[in-house]
């Protein structure tokens, strides 16, 4: 009889317990922002999402970035205990689709009206075969430009619009004994610096063809010899001493005069801020040479879980998101532009403003294009096989012809 | 009953040991083993496709790279480590007065991990912070030392750095080795008139080959697993000019969603280790049936 009534007593806990999570939104969030200004950018979404009564667990998972929480992840969804939100981007979140562990939140974004607010190019990157199954951050340019505004007057430069005009302003800093170009010798950076190059010399169409539709014909052609032969001259401009440098001290080279230029997403002007330096007087920013708009948006996909009060919270989770006092703060913290067309950027600094006009002008014409060294375009297979062949070309006295011909070796070796 | 126990707790204590090794090493290498003939990218499948792995894995050139940048490491780190651990040892047997605090000294890179020797030689080496700099600002302007930035180069200094590190534990193997060597015959060679040259190389060094083979194993499996001090020491890089076996299949795996890939490369490295173990067990457990 004791027996009896303690199990009685359990099972009446815990149906309490499940009755009050019923009222209470519930969710478990995976990411990896865990460096000092993303994780304040964090703290404001939790803020928001306590404060309309959820409950928050927090599931950071630092290093490798983002391998060590893709390895979490990947071990939750094997035993069958997905989070509710993971922070993943670009085709990643159709992959984990094709794995039949997404949620479907078109509710939520039809609701809100995302379609509206998002563009289009964005928005199909957060969808998963025609309903919603991810929710969008930010969205970072990548293809920046940064230099050092004292070098360029004291030298009589202007900032470059023609990779003709780079490398001509490159060779006079050269001479007059500073680095032109700030560069970590780290594969991804390397990556970074081809992807502007090779949207500047070949175009957006070229662009779309060539890194996100693989076309053999783009990637043989003239076009990709001629990009390579640019990356050899850029190879020029670096100083001996890049090889592994990480970005940030790439930077720091370019505020301490040290160097010139830095090719780089716009993380970079978080340093610059940080060091009390001013946009348009201090440090310069400008796209790329060349015309189009790389972007790398981070957003979180929704996994499948079960439970109304988990359901509840991924929904809330969403709709937070989204939310405009959310994309405001968070991007104005992180240094990135908000996903939504609609913010006032009135708080943000003029490399911002220029991004927005930017990303919508390139709406217009087409030419906003998924980042491929960042994982916008491609799947982490085929982006890792060209970002392999580019730095192994960088790196070494390979002809550009030889890299084209490993480039559709290692493109085709990826499918 | 206490008979039964006596006689059967051997294998009792042993039991859960040997299943959690069957399980957790046999097991897992047969699992790898599956999944490297299946389609696996992001998460594992089980559907067997054949060998196609293998041929992506073969006729990729970074493999190829990684498979050159361990065969050039490995031979000269044990090589180098070997010669020079059996040196060190020879001259600290000279019953020389300061051994203990020269023993620790050459044995305590061997406390450090390898993280912590890759990122010091990473600054040791760095043409603009180490060596290569300290000598032009001696005023030797022309001195070049730029291995580390130099991918024809670069796999050397992490066969520097693994000796640093290594070649004091051969030391230490080789020492004990020499001091286990049977003191009367080496006073009966004396006595003759031998040179000490010709008693370390005629009774000595041939004596001690149980040694030279378990430094032998040590060494090789420690280059074969090498993978801290690369990623400390230079990333990879420049380019991927130093990945070895390991970083690659730790970029496939980790970074790239490509489980399938990474479970060919693991297991061609499992062979590269069964090459070289097997020979080894085999005499070993040939020379206890005799």
């Amino acid at each position: 009889m004791n027996k009896k009534s303690a199990f009685a007593a359990a099972a009446a806990m815990s149906f309490l317990a499940t009755n009050v999570a019923y009222a209470d939104p519930q969710a478990e969030v995976l990411h990896w922002w865990t460096s000092g200004g993303e994780a304040r950018s964090v703290a404001v979404l939790q803020e928001e999402f306590a404060s309309r009564g959820g409950t928050w667990t927090d599931m950071p998972v630092a290093g490798g970035g983002g391998d060590a929480a893709m390895t979490a992840l990947r071990a939750r969804v094997l035993s069958g205990n997905a989070p509710t939100a993971v922070q993943l981007k670009g085709p990643a979140i159709q992959e984990w689709y094709e794995e039949g562990v997404l949620a479907d939140i078109s509710s939520v974004a039809e609701a809100q009206g995302w379609a509206d607010v998002l563009p289009a190019s964005i928005a199909n990157h957060m969808m998963c075969e025609g309903t919603w199954c991810a929710a969008p951050v930010n969205v970072h340019r990548i293809d920046w430009i940064w230099a050092n505004a004292g070098i360029l007057s004291a030298n009589g430069i202007e900032m470059p619009t023609t990779w003709a005009e780079f490398n001509a302003a490159a060779e006079q800093l050269q001479a007059a004994g500073i680095t032109p170009l700030a560069h970590g010798g780290q594969a991804w950076q390397d990556a970074t610096v081809f992807e502007a190059v090779a949207l500047g010399i070949g175009g957006p169409e070229f662009f779309q063809k060539a890194f996100v539709e693989l076309d053999e014909e783009a990637l043989t052609s003239d076009t990709m010899v001629a990009i390579f032969d640019q990356m050899r001259i850029m190879r020029g401009f670096v100083d001996e001493n890049f090889s592994g440098r990480d970005w940030n001290l790439a930077t720091a080279m370019v505020m301490n005069g040290e160097a010139a230029f830095q090719i780089m997403g716009d993380w970079a002007k978080g340093e610059f801020l940080a060091a009390g330096l001013v946009p348009g007087e201090d440090f310069l920013c400008m796209s790329t040479p060349g015309e189009g708009f790389l972007y790398n948006v981070d957003s979180f996909a929704m996994f499948d879980v079960d439970g109304q009060d988990n359901i509840d919270g991924q929904t809330l989770l969403a709709e937070l998101i989204v939310g405009e006092n959310f994309q405001h703060t968070f991007n104005l913290n992180k240094g990135s532009i908000p996903a939504r067309t609609d913010i006032a950027l009135d708080d943000f600094d003029s490399c911002a403003h220029t991004s927005a006009a930017d990303m919508a002008a390139s709406t217009e014409s087409g030419s906003l294009l998924p980042s491929y060294a960042h994982g916008m375009a491609l799947r982490g297979a085929q982006s890792g096989a060209i970002t392999d062949v580019v730095t192994a070309h960088f790196n070494s006295d390979m002809s550009s012809a030889d890299a084209v011909s490993q480039l559709v070796a290692a493109v085709a070796n990826s499918q | 009953m206490s008979e039964w126990l006596e006689r059967h707790i051997p294998k009792i204590v042993m039991a859960p040991s040997f299943v959690a090794i069957m399980i957790f090493v046999y097991g897992f290498i047969g699992w790898t083993a599956w999944v490297s003939l299946t389609r696996s990218r992001l998460l594992p499948k089980y559907e067997v496709e054949g060998f196609f792995q293998y041929g992506r894995l073969f006729a990729a050139p970074r493999w190829d790279t990684a498979m050159n940048n361990l065969f050039i490491f490995g031979t000269l780190f044990i090589l180098i480590s070997m010669v020079l651990g059996l040196l060190i040892a020879i001259l600290l047997d000279q019953k020389i007065r300061t051994e203990g605090v020269l023993r620790t000294v050459y044995l305590y890179p061997m406390a450090l991990s390898m993280i912590v020797t890759g990122t010091a030689w990473k600054w040791i080496l760095n043409p603009g912070l180490g060596i290569e700099s300290v000598v032009q600002g001696w005023g030797f302007e022309n001195f070049e030392f730029d291995w580390l930035v130099n991918p024809d180069y670069a796999i050397y200094t992490v066969v520097i750095a693994g000796v640093w590190q290594a070649s004091g534990f051969v030391m230490a193997l080789f020492l004990a080795g020499l001091r286990s060597v049977d003191q009367e015959i080496i006073k009966a060679a004396q006595v003759d008139g031998i040179p000490t040259r010709r008693i370390y190389s005629a009774i000595i060094i041939p004596s001690m080959a149980p040694i030279f083979l378990s430094a032998f194993i040590v060494l090789s499996h420690l280059a074969i697993k090498s993978f801290d001090l690369v990623i400390a020491l230079t990333g990879g890089g420049p380019g991927y000019a130093t990945d070895l076996p390991a970083t690659y299949m730790y970029a496939m795996a980790f970074s790239r969603g490509d489980i399938g890939q990474a479970a060919s490369s693991a297991m061609i490295m499992m062979l590269v280790v069964f090459t070289i173990v097997v020979p080894y067990l085999y005499s070993e457990l040939r020379a206890k049936n005799d």
